[in-house]
């Protein structure tokens, strides 16, 4: 990024902003349905609008550009070779109601996937279906609903969650229908028990959980929760988001979970898109599979693959959107599942706990606080710069916006909320040493500026192309679109 | 190791400073009863193996002529949308948590919802949802959130069957009752409804299942009568050449949704797509999803960031509009560089030439023996022809011609056995509306 370059150009596509005159039209569709304000779109050249885009492109960070150390988002690497395949004219051309004899291919990757995917979780079977994480958690806890409805348990219209849990969680149970009721977590991160048996009973349908949790931490006492919810007739649910933490080592099946959604654009190394396509399969126990949602890929006996209909899942949830999913994201899945395969899998969690736990302790002998010092981290950890705060008035904020000048994307702040002044940092697996300690470098130089000249951190960035942004004055006066000009 | 840096010396090096003996170590708070060695999966491919395995894969899939629509469609993508749209700095950023670091894709979202307002002619217009179906879902769902204490929604018989279940899947999560409205069956068009009794809002499909235009202006009169919002299903390419859902009826619709794949995303057997939804202003604290503003930092320079963020989850919970989080962003990317490339005389162009095409595959089939068309309605680019056989088997014969020759209604539990719904773009040459024509004879005159 040259922020002198950038600066200098006029980077509104709006300039090219053009009414048309009037254009003849069609004389058949009737007049009265016909557009009545001229249509107001940039016309400009092919090169303008080739330089636009590059020199917007190049006002991002990005894992391809930068280290991005999210918590909760697994900012990995995203193989190039998942998007050359995925872009085969083979599948991008294949219109969505093509007959399934004439789409075998597509349909053969995405039942390796469906098969792939629930032995790598331990689950019975999958649906590729939704199209993110969240959209996956609506449907999981929608195949709770109809699985006590259809035992004619119809009293069931509580949902279980940590406070700490991800927002989309207690909205996605609403959506569902379900009253929310929040579990507390104990000091060392682990689940209240207590407070779970409190509210277990005959109106609750199930617990939604993150494992290892929110708080970077693994839920120690999983086997006894998956117990306690059980014999009290509820499900468990787990959300898929820090699967990268235990891919290969430990299935969520094996917890003891009924149902859960897989985060493709995480754990599977697909892109983030500057904020999607995400893609949030989901997985079941044998006795959820009724429920699960449309379509999803069938093998008929002698080999032929088809979409699935209503007719053959007939208690399903429904279908989440018009056709299949984000098909495109799948493809990448799968390519990246089958140029890792088993050792390859194995391998994700293992170096990606290292990471995180050398970064853990490299900031800890700066003098950095880990939220949960006893604990070991996970594939993430949690720091809180409390002690900053009350010596300087530095906040997280602060240290993340710093980061930023460094060419570093700044962690995850401020979630989870029952840590104050935290940070969330994910480094992944596929981050070299190098690159981890030139973070731990900035980091204790950031540490210094803290102490010394804070000032420094609170007016940062100083080196992007804006700095902090008025988000009051965003809100206030609230201009979401550009005027025609 | 694919993907993986780490050579046997890091990784010694970074476990000692853990403070531990191996990677297994890491794992020691995890019950070891909890702990899986193996799992039935493939041994991994070289990247060389695995383009040759995928490409096999992708050449199984038949390449077809496409004269589907149904909601999907085949147009021409300017090489350089994704060309730039798969740059890295667009393809691997995230959500843009961090506005100073992600002014990029901001300024692109921010040039989206404009382009939005201005082809719907509405105020405002999220960065986008999953799909139109599921966008539909969501802006039924803003309506009766408008509109409090109503609790159904008017859905017209003629809207796409897929876009249907998915209401019925997510409205039906809520309780929320889906009120039928009749098409008559000779032309195909909505009726005016005659009951609105304790609905929220009447959708509008223009255009509906069968290709077919339906009068807005007396639809959206009518509703705004009844005290209904009304919500406007639209294809973004068509409202290059159809009125704009701000300018039906005395009014202007309330909402407009719709399926944004027109605007430069590959078909890919039907994802990922995106989903587009534009209000009013006077609603915007009632839309789901993440929403871009313009804004300024100290110095007084331009920049952008979300804005009206208490409307979603991260922060509100479970009192969210919606549980959506990660949006299409990539695709709402290459929709934007995919607008600005073509421009409003590129889209009117290709509207035009769409339609063109329609006209003249109708006029070229007329006059084949045994065939009709049993709406006479106006069109935009897609239409129901009627064949005196099933429309399935036609369907079948002519994969072997190497078309996809329309979809079958009765796919859809729509129409008569004959009834199939055929599209063409701007993709098809005259030479290719010939080809259907004689493949089409070959294929009726051997029955």
């Amino acid at each position: 990024m040259n922020p002198a370059v950038t600066e200098t150009v006029n980077d509104s596509i709006f300039a090219h902003d053009h009414h048309l005159p009037g254009q003849k039209l069609p004389t058949d569709i009737p007049e009265d349905l016909l557009r009545k304000t001229p249509l107001n779109l940039p016309n400009a050249s092919e090169l303008d609008v080739l330089r636009h885009y590059t020199r917007l492109s190049q006002k991002n960070f990005s894992i391809d550009t930068q280290f991005y150390p999210l918590g909760s988002c697994t900012m990995k690497y995203n193989p190039r070779i998942a998007h050359a395949l995925a872009s085969l004219p083979g599948f991008a051309r294949l219109h969505p109601d093509t007959p399934a004899p004439a789409m075998q291919g597509l349909l053969q990757v995405l039942w390796e996937l469906q098969e792939w995917l629930a032995a790598a979780t331990g689950m019975a079977a999958v649906s590729l279906t939704p199209a993110a994480g969240a959209q996956g958690e609506l449907a999981g806890v929608a195949m709770i609903r109809a699985y006590h409805l259809a035992r004619g348990d119809t009293g069931r219209n509580k949902m279980l969650i940590p406070t700490a849990a991800h927002g989309t969680n207690p909205a996605s149970a609403q959506m569902a229908g379900f009253e929310v009721i929040e579990i507390p977590n104990l000091p060392d991160g682990d689940l209240d028990m207590a407070a779970l048996d409190a509210h277990l009973g005959p109106d609750v349908a199930g617990i939604m959980l993150t494992n290892p949790s929110t708080l970077g931490v693994f839920e120690r006492r999983i086997a006894e929760i998956a117990r306690h919810v059980h014999a009290a007739g509820g499900l468990l649910y787990y959300d898929g988001a820090n699967l990268n933490a235990i891919l290969g080592r430990v299935q969520p099946g094996q917890m003891g979970f009924d149902v859960m959604h897989l985060n493709l654009h995480k754990t599977f190394a697909t892109p983030h898109g500057g904020g999607g396509p995400g893609a949030g399969a989901v997985a079941v126990q044998e006795r959820l599979r009724p429920f699960l949602p449309l379509p999803t890929v069938l093998q008929e006996p002698h080999g032929a693959l088809r979409w699935m209909s209503i007719e053959d899942l007939p208690q399903s949830i429904g279908q989440l959107s018009a056709h299949g999913g984000n098909i495109g994201v799948l493809l990448r899945a799968h390519a990246y599942l089958r140029r890792l395969g088993r050792s390859g899998v194995g391998r994700v969690s293992a170096y990606a706990a290292l990471n995180a736990n050398y970064l853990l302790k490299e900031l800890q002998r700066l003098g950095y606080q880990a939220a949960f010092p006893e604990r070991r981290a996970s594939h993430e950890f949690i720091l809180s710069v409390s002690d900053l705060h009350k010596a300087t008035g530095v906040r997280a904020l602060d240290v993340a916006k710093r980061l930023l000048d460094f060419g570093i994307h700044a962690p995850t702040i401020y979630f989870p909320q029952l840590v104050p002044e935290c940070l969330l940092i994910e480094p992944t697996e596929t981050e070299s040493k190098a690159t981890l300690d030139r973070f731990v470098a900035v980091m204790a130089q950031i540490r210094q500026e803290a102490l010394e000249q804070p000032e420094l951190l609170r007016e940062a960035p100083h080196h992007l192309p804006v700095g902090r942004l008025d988000e009051a004055l965003a809100a206030r006066k609230l201009d979401v679109s550009a005027a025609p000009e | 190791m694919p993907y993986i840096p780490h050579d046997a010396e890091e990784t010694a090096a970074m476990l000692a400073a853990v403070g531990v003996n191996s990677l297994d170590a890491l794992f020691d708070e995890i019950p070891s009863s909890l702990q899986v060695h193996d799992m039935v999966l493939p041994e991994g491919l070289s990247e060389m193996a695995l383009r040759r395995e995928l490409e096999g894969r992708a050449l199984a899939n038949a390449p077809l002529v496409c004269f589907a629509g149904g909601g999907a469609y085949a147009h021409h993508i300017p090489a350089i949308v994704w060309e730039i749209a798969a740059r890295g700095e667009f393809y691997s950023a995230y959500t843009p948590y961090q506005p100073e670091a992600s002014q990029g894709t901001l300024q692109v979202l921010y040039e989206y919802q404009s382009f939005i307002t201005r082809l719907t002619g509405l105020e405002v217009s999220n960065a986008s949802l999953y799909d139109g179906a599921s966008g539909l879902a969501e802006a039924c769902l803003m309506a009766l959130r408008i509109q409090g204490s109503e609790k159904s929604i008017l859905v017209p018989e003629n809207l796409l069957p897929s876009w249907r279940s998915v209401l019925d899947t997510v409205l039906g999560m809520q309780n929320i009752r889906l009120q039928a409205v009749p098409y008559d069956p000779n032309s195909g068009t909505l009726q005016i409804p005659g009951d609105a009794s304790d609905a929220a809002a009447l959708i509008v499909p223009q255009i509906n299942a069968f290709g077919l235009l339906e009068s807005v202006d007396k639809l959206t009169d009518w509703a705004h009568a009844q005290g209904l919002l009304t919500i406007a299903v639209v294809n973004p390419l068509a409202l290059a050449m159809l009125k704009a859902p701000g300018d039906w009826g005395g009014k202007g619709a309330d909402m407009a949704v719709g399926e944004g794949q027109p605007m430069g995303i590959p078909l890919t057997g039907g994802g990922p797509y995106f989903g587009f939804l534009a209000c009013r202003k006077t609603h915007v604290r009632q839309l789901p999803g993440r929403l871009v503003a313009k804004t300024v930092d100290a110095q007084g320079r331009t920049g952008y960031c979300l804005t009206l963020q208490a409307r979603e989850q991260h922060i509100r919970r479970g009192k969210a509009t919606s549980n959506i989080c990660t949006n299409q962003g990539l695709m709402v990317t290459a929709a934007t560089i995919h607008m600005a490339t073509l421009g409003s005389h590129g889209l009117q162009e290709t509207a035009s030439c769409c339609h063109t095409r329609s006209r003249q595959l109708r006029e070229l089939l007329a006059a084949l023996p045994g065939v009709s068309f049993p709406y006479a309605g106006a069109f935009f680019h897609e239409w129901v022809l009627r064949l005196p056989m099933s429309a399935t088997a036609v369907r079948d014969a002519l994969l072997g011609h190497g078309l996809l020759a329309g979809i079958p209604l009765r796919e859809w539990e729509m129409g008569e056995p004959g009834d199939l719904l055929v599209c063409t773009t701007e993709l098809l040459e005259e030479a290719d509306l010939l080809t259907y024509r004689d493949a089409l004879k070959s294929v009726l005159e051997a029955q």
